[in-house]
């Protein structure tokens, strides 16, 4: 059975070469080739989890910036209803005064009106009076002319004063 | 070079090999034919046992009567001679002999005079070793520098064909076979790494080559094998801790009273694993060498050409079933380790009950 009798030179040969390949790659292959590969996972898992990292915070900021939309949206909704709360109210306002301003000019010109009248009426009853007068007097005069008048007249008087 | 290309060679050398080793099969049989010398017969068990076996030379191919040879250094030790060196191709005469030394019908060396001495020759396998460990050291190295030089970046080139084999040995071998941590909280498994990888990479490579042209059977050399399955049987017991050793002297769940039995099948058993990492590997690749040398050695005791369109189509088959097994034995070998050496440094934390 010479093919399962070892021969004792190849096992020699293959002890000191296994031996001193294994030494070889070891120290020159598999140290570099083993951290190296290590190395390049790692950074490849570094670049995996940072990826992922900034994919979160990505998502936050923009869960972030709708919120912040959101609150802009509101206050802009609120600032103008608040203004066209604000609006109405002056234009109430502005109505109210226009209305209260006007009755005012209407009273107003009502009582110049009316004193005007007053006055008018006043000065028609002194024309008047006056002319009254003036007819009284000329009729009086007139009617005076003559003495035998005049004596009548003052009898007259006396007779109503002496019956008094 | 990408996979693809790779593959494509790998299947143009075999179709190369086949070629070649037809051809100059073809020749010696031609030669048997018509020569003058009608003893030469051919011998399937026996081309068979040279193609397998060791040699002293390398012998890539007989073509007429010459043969192609690379003479190889023989390297003789002995207590009174001390160290003899000298090329194989002495022994090329008629007696096959040079001083005390002869070559015996296995290709062995043996001392005519019955002297005691230890033969550390250079043989054709320990050739093959020599460069499949030159190749292992080149390539490996310069895909560590390519590591270096795109560090952080994608790997290229012959470096990303390579990888995804590491980081299948790291990621489906060592680590789960290999589990806990160790005091300072580094994964165990990050040192056995060298030698997992190194010994995949060894064989798997050996396999091929030994699948090539002219190429030696060395990963299908019991001594080759030996050695490997006793480096493996060294780390698990230089590596084991107590446990290992609790769970061969007080296996858990065992009565008293079976111990005299569990204990030496227990201690048999640490030094069955190895053997049987020896054995696997060694049969494997042999049988598989000796299935395609069968296959190809039927043409020539039918001594009729047309019955190659049968063979070589099978042989061809055979071939690329072989590939396989050279990277999956390459990987059965690892595995095994990883999980010998895993069993060996297991804490009691991590420890499960399934299986024992």
């Amino acid at each position: 059975m010479n093919l399962v009798t070892p021969g004792l030179g190849l096992i020699f040969w293959q002890l000191v070469t296994f031996l001193l390949v294994l030494f070889l790659l070891a120290k020159f292959a598999w140290k570099p080739i083993m951290s190296s590969l290590r190395e390049r996972e790692e950074s490849i898992e570094g670049a995996l989890r940072a990826a992922e990292q900034a994919k979160t915070d990505m998502a936050k900021l923009k869960a972030e910036n709708e919120k912040l939309l959101e609150e802009a949206r509101v206050e802009r909704d609120a600032m103008l209803r608040k203004a066209q709360q604000t609006s109405e109210a002056i234009v109430e306002e502005a109505k109210n005064k226009a209305s209260v301003e006007s009755a005012k000019i209407v009273e107003s010109a009502k009582q110049q009106i009316n004193a005007e009248r007053q006055a008018a009426l006043a000065d028609i009853k002194r024309q008047v009076a006056t002319l009254s007068i003036e007819i009284a007097e000329k009729l009086l005069r007139n009617q005076l002319k003559e003495e035998k008048a005049q004596r009548d007249l003052v009898d007259q008087l006396v007779k109503d004063a002496s019956l008094n | 070079m990408n996979r693809k290309t790779f593959r494509k060679f790998l299947t143009f050398t075999h179709v190369l090999f086949f070629s070649i080793l037809f051809s100059t099969t073809a020749f010696s049989q031609e030669h048997t034919e018509t020569g003058e010398e009608t003893e030469e017969e051919f011998k399937v068990s026996e081309m068979i046992m040279h193609h397998v076996g060791d040699s002293h030379e390398w012998h890539f191919a007989t073509i007429g009567h010459t043969h192609i040879t690379l003479p190889l250094p023989v390297i003789i030790y002995s207590a009174d001679q001390g160290l003899e060196v000298f090329s194989s191709s002495k022994f090329h005469n008629e007696s096959l002999s040079y001083g005390d030394y002869k070559l015996d019908e296995h290709d062995h060396i043996v001392s005519q005079s019955g002297r005691k001495f230890y033969d550390l020759s250079i043989t054709k396998n320990v050739a093959s070793l020599f460069l499949s460990a030159i190749l292992l050291v080149v390539i490996f190295s310069s895909i560590a520098g390519a590591y270096t030089k795109n560090r952080g970046k994608a790997p290229s080139g012959i470096q990303s064909f390579f990888e995804p084999l590491i980081v299948f040995i790291r990621d489906d071998v060592a680590k789960p076979a290999i589990a806990g941590k160790d005091k300072h909280g580094r994964p165990k498994y990050e040192k056995y790494m060298p030698y997992l990888l190194t010994v995949f990479f060894f064989i798997w490579f050996n396999n091929l080559l030994g699948l090539m042209p002219g190429g030696a059977n060395l990963t299908g050399n019991i001594a080759v094998t030996g050695v490997l399955a006793l480096i493996t049987l060294c780390i698990t017991l230089f590596s084991s801790n107590k446990y290992y050793w609790q769970h061969i002297f007080a296996t858990p769940g065992v009565p008293k009273w079976l111990l005299p039995i569990m204990i030496p099948v227990e201690l048999i058993g640490v030094f069955t694993k190895p053997f049987s990492l020896m054995v696997r590997l060694f049969a494997n690749i042999t049988a598989g060498h000796i299935i395609i040398l069968s296959l190809l050695g039927l043409i020539f005791v039918a001594k009729n050409i047309a019955v190659s369109a049968a063979i070589v189509p099978f042989a061809l088959f055979m071939n690329l079933i072989e590939l396989m097994v050279a990277i999956l034995q390459a990987y059965i070998f690892t595995l095994l380790s990883a999980m010998y050496i895993g069993s060996a440094v297991e804490g009691h934390e991590d420890h499960d009950d399934y299986g024992h």
